[in-house]
């Protein structure tokens, strides 16, 4: 169906290829996965297939890419709009139209395709979607999984053999995930479409995946097999899998239902052991003492409420993580925190004082927040630039920002562009900037959007080190495995309200769309990460 | 799952909306009658009020009536400030003058200000305020979406770029209170010359990320297919629409400059007309485009269309038999007459508040989740089944 014949390109003024030789041949009906750390090329990749690299990219591409027949040397992505469907990271930037109905109908208007078809298409579109009760809607007032699940459906009327997606999940909740992956299984096992998407999250592809291509990167071969093949030896790994290689299970399990069959054993040994109690939290910084407190907050957008009568308490030392579906509440109770919001109603204040009522100057010394992209932050010319605009805003010691820069994340280029940075290098900028000053609250919004598994690792360890330095650190996210690893503490919003906050062990474990695949597997008994089942067993995991 | 379980609710034609919407702004250019023109006013809030949806757009009603009272105040300013003096009338109140050096006589500032002049600005205000009313009910009645998808095929591309830019604009505004808090949060001032370009840099580099974003998503979907058309057909379409034009230009130059050309300015405008058609065709077979529900012309449309017809005849006849109220002087001051026809004529503007459809209302709500389909355990079982594979196995844990 989709086949890549001795494949390079190179990007304009780029010094080295980022697709080097690759032959891939993707057989009809089953679903790929394209894993690896990010900018190695997986989008790359992707964009070949329908031709927007390299017409819409630039840069030069040798070989030849055929799909289905048709090769995208003759042929631009327009002319294999009906063939290919493409759906992109961020669906709200891709569409064109203003309700579900119209955008449904969009690719088959540009087709020609006749208007009873057309009707026809769109109403099973619905259907199979479950879209059905949205179809009037405005695209803008849908949720994230629902905004995903349009774009999806989009691309389909126009009955593409193959649909090829570039992180679909990775703005979504784990229930609105969950929703748009079983969605794709669905249209793979009952339409028989070719599907090949890009996802960094691997936890939560793997078991619907046929086969997996790794893209190690710096035009290095491609490494492609069944997902049971390449998790045996694969450098990134899910939770589940790194259990199973170090238990010894075999088969490897995918699933966490694969997984729970082979468990009863691990459970049994694992029975006699408690979990870790909650993180003893360095006495000296003083655990008890408040940084920031909420009471009562509400905030609404006109019509809309955000938050409805929060009461929070933010204690030093501790992390803790903020959880809840697409609009539940995280970004604006984040933004209020920090001083961006005027509440409604109830009050807010950091240090005892209102976070508004501080000079910017004064603000960064008590709140930082590092926002959903970090980029936003970042406007100098270079690195070096950036970090020295830094010191000189809050009256630092010269070198103070790129010496946190180097503590976060040694060896970032000091005269690049923060633009041309990779993700988690912009991130552990973006976080230098914030911490340098070091500001006693510490808010991090989605941090681990697009951030492969070495960043998350790094990540985890400086945020740690923060706690220990006495920082309170906020962490709202979607990632239930971060969560597991990280948190002291955990809330879960919903619809603007507190509806759990606890210890974050308790929290998670209880929760079965926030639960972390180790805790899935062996529930009941509250464990969250395989580093604490590996310490538990240490000494009787036989070699 | 059921199909169309309760009748689609459609919107009226946008087209008919606007061809209403122009009949009433036509009838109020054709009087100064003061309450004629309230009267006009009164229709087009009442139908606004009725038939309007939920939709971002429905909203600039109110907008365009906060225009009409801002327009109607400035002219009675204007008027008392400058307005021509030395008319007898009834003298208001006397403002100090103002005097002016010898090169500006014709300009006069104070001096006695009558109700005479006072009524005459009033009313000149209000005229331009329900005209301008009368585009801000087609504004918020018809959906300017919809209205671009009634653009003959050779101009759709233009439509697109049209719609894009309009849904851009709030995503902009939201931008901008993004990067602002980002801003502050990094501690650099917000306002002044500085701050505004640390704005702007990265608001601008996000919009550029979109376009780029959009483009790449509709250049996936299929826009700008074209299918191959001879190249004497493309020709002769873009012959026919430039004569056309040009002679669109001569037609109208025809109908204002009346001596001239002897009356034919309408049926050289009709020649034009056709031309431009002929040529929107002919350019339009080079899309294979199709149309998705194009919204029908019935019998409400007609309707509709028809309504605003009839003020604005009322209003011609009105005007040919020289109907006494049409048009008032205010010197002498006598209270108007108010002519029956015209009146009849604009109540009859008011049947698309009953003839035309409810609008369906597109909900605003920002995250209203649909059941169906959120529930793990609604969901489960069908894609266990479908898939042959475990989907997720969250409910293992809610069973144990």
């Amino acid at each position: 169906m989709i086949r890549f014949d001795e494949v390079s390109f190179t990007y304009t003024d780029a010094p080295r290829p980022t697709l080097h030789r690759v032959a891939l041949d993707i057989p009809e009906g089953e679903l790929w996965v394209v894993v690896g750390e990010t900018g190695t090329g997986k989008s790359t990749l992707l964009r070949a297939i329908n031709g927007l690299v390299p017409h819409f990219s630039g840069g030069v591409l040798a070989g030849t890419v055929t799909v289905d027949g048709r090769t995208t040397k003759d042929n631009r992505p327009r002319d294999l709009a009906d063939v290919v469907g493409f759906v992109g990271q961020n669906p709200l930037a891709s569409f064109v139209t203003e309700t579900v109905e119209d955008e449904l109908a969009y690719t088959m208007e540009n087709l020609g395709v006749p208007s009873d078809a057309m009707r026809r298409r769109v109403e099973d579109a619905l259907d199979l979607l479950g879209l059905h009760d949205l179809r009037d809607r405005s695209l803008r007032a849908l949720s994230g999984g629902q905004q995903q699940r349009v774009a999806i459906g989009a691309v389909l009327t126009a009955s593409p053999r193959i649909l090829v997606l570039d992180e679909p999940t990775s703005a979504l909740d784990p229930a609105a995930a969950e929703e748009v992956l079983s969605t794709l299984a669905r249209l793979v096992h009952d339409l028989g479409l070719t599907v090949v998407m890009a996802e960094h999250r691997l936890e939560r592809v793997v078991p619907f995946a046929d086969q997996i291509v790794l893209v190690p990167g710096d035009g290095a071969p491609l490494v492609e097999g069944p997902p049971e093949v390449i998790m045996r030896s694969s450098s990134v790994a899910p939770p589940l899998v790194e259990l199973g290689r170090l238990v010894g299970w075999d088969p490897l399990p995918l699933s966490v239902r694969d997984a729970r069959r082979q468990a009863a054993s691990l459970r049994l040994r694992l029975a006699s052991r408690t979990p870790p109690g909650p993180r003893t939290l360095p006495a000296a910084s003083g655990a008890d003492v408040e940084v920031a407190a909420a009471s009562k907050l509400s905030v609404s957008y006109g019509p809309v409420v955000a938050l409805d009568g929060v009461d929070l308490s933010i204690f030093r030392g501790e992390i803790l993580v903020l959880m809840g579906r697409n609009g539940s509440g995280k970004s604006t109770l984040l933004a209020t925190l920090a001083g961006g919001r005027r509440p409604t109603r109830g009050t807010v204040a950091v240090d005892g004082t209102d976070p508004r009522s501080f000079r910017p100057v004064e603000l960064i010394r008590r709140v930082g927040l590092v926002p959903q992209d970090p980029g936003l932050l970042l406007y100098g010319e270079s690195v070096r630039n950036e970090c020295r605009t830094a010191d000189k805003v809050s009256a630092l010691a010269e070198g103070t920002t790129s010496a946190t820069l180097d503590r976060i994340l040694p060896g970032v280029p000091a005269d690049r562009h923060p633009r041309d940075l990779s993700e988690g290098q912009r991130l552990a900028l973006a976080l230098a900037v914030v911490l340098a000053p070091a500001p006693t609250l510490l808010l991090l919004d989605e941090p681990t959007r697009g951030l492969d598994y070495p960043s998350k690792d790094r990540l985890i360890e400086v945020l740690r080190e923060l706690a220990g330095d006495g920082h309170a650190i906020v962490l709202a996210t979607h990632d239930v495995e971060l969560a597991a690893r990280v948190a002291d503490r955990a809330v879960v919003l919903a619809d603007g309200q507190i509806i759990s906050d606890g210890p974050a062990r308790q929290v998670v474990c209880h929760s079965p769309v926030f639960a972390p695949q180790v805790s899935k597997v062996l529930a009941p008994d509250e464990w969250l990460t395989v580093d604490e089942v590996r310490q538990a067993l240490a000494g009787q995991v036989p070699a | 799952m059921t199909r169309a379980a309760a009748p689609r609710r459609r919107s009226l034609h946008p087209v008919a909306w606007w061809l209403w919407a122009a009949g009433l702004a036509i009838c109020a250019m054709r009087t100064n009658n003061p309450f004629l023109l309230a009267l006009i006013g009164a229709v087009v809030c009442l139908v606004v009020s009725v038939r309007r949806s939920s939709a971002p757009w429905s909203r600039s009603i109110a907008f365009f009536l906060r225009l009409g009272v801002l327009v109607i105040v400035i002219r009675v300013v204007i008027e008392i400030l400058f307005g021509e003096r030395g008319v007898p009338g009834h003298v208001l109140f006397t403002l100090p003058r103002v005097p002016l050096p010898s090169w500006a006589v014709a300009v006069s500032i104070g001096g006695p200000v009558t109700l005479e002049s006072m009524l005459n600005a009033f009313v000149e205000g209000l005229q331009i305020a329900v005209i301008l009313l009368c585009f801000g009910a087609a504004n918020s009645l018809a959906s300017p979406y919809r209205l671009l998808r009634s653009l003959p095929a050779v101009l759709y591309e233009t439509g697109v770029a049209v719609t894009v830019a309009l849904a851009f604009t709030p995503e902009l505004v939201q931008s901008i209170g993004v990067v602002h808090q980002a801003r502050r949060q990094r501690g650099v001032p917000t306002k002044g010359l500085r701050g505004m370009r640390g704005v702007a840099v990265p608001v601008l580099e996000s919009a550029l990320d979109r376009s780029l974003q959009l483009a790449t998503s509709m250049d996936a979907r299929g826009y700008g297919r074209r299918v191959a058309v001879g190249k004497g057909s493309r020709r002769l379409a873009g012959a026919a629409t430039v004569a056309g034009l040009l002679l669109a230009a001569v037609g109208l130059y025809g109908v204002i400059d009346s001596g001239s050309l002897f009356g034919l300015g309408l049926p050289v405008i009709a020649v034009a007309a056709i031309l431009c058609g002929v040529g929107l065709a002919l350019g339009g077979r080079r899309t294979a485009r199709s149309r998705y529900r194009p919204d029908p012309w019935r019998r409400p449309e007609w309707m509709v269309v028809g309504s605003g017809l009839v003020a604005l005849v009322a209003m011609a006849v009105a005007h040919a038999l020289d109907v006494p109220g049409l048009t008032i002087s205010f010197t002498p001051l006598v209270f108007p007459s108010i002519p029956l026809l015209p009146v009849l004529g604009i109540l009859m503007a008011v049947t698309p508040a009953i003839v035309a459809p409810n609008p369906y209302r597109l909900s605003t709500a920002s995250t209203v989740r649909d059941p169906a389909v959120r529930g793990p355990a609604a969901n489960e079982p069908e894609v266990r089944g479908a898939a042959g594979r475990p989907a997720s196995s969250d409910l293992s844990r809610a069973t144990t």
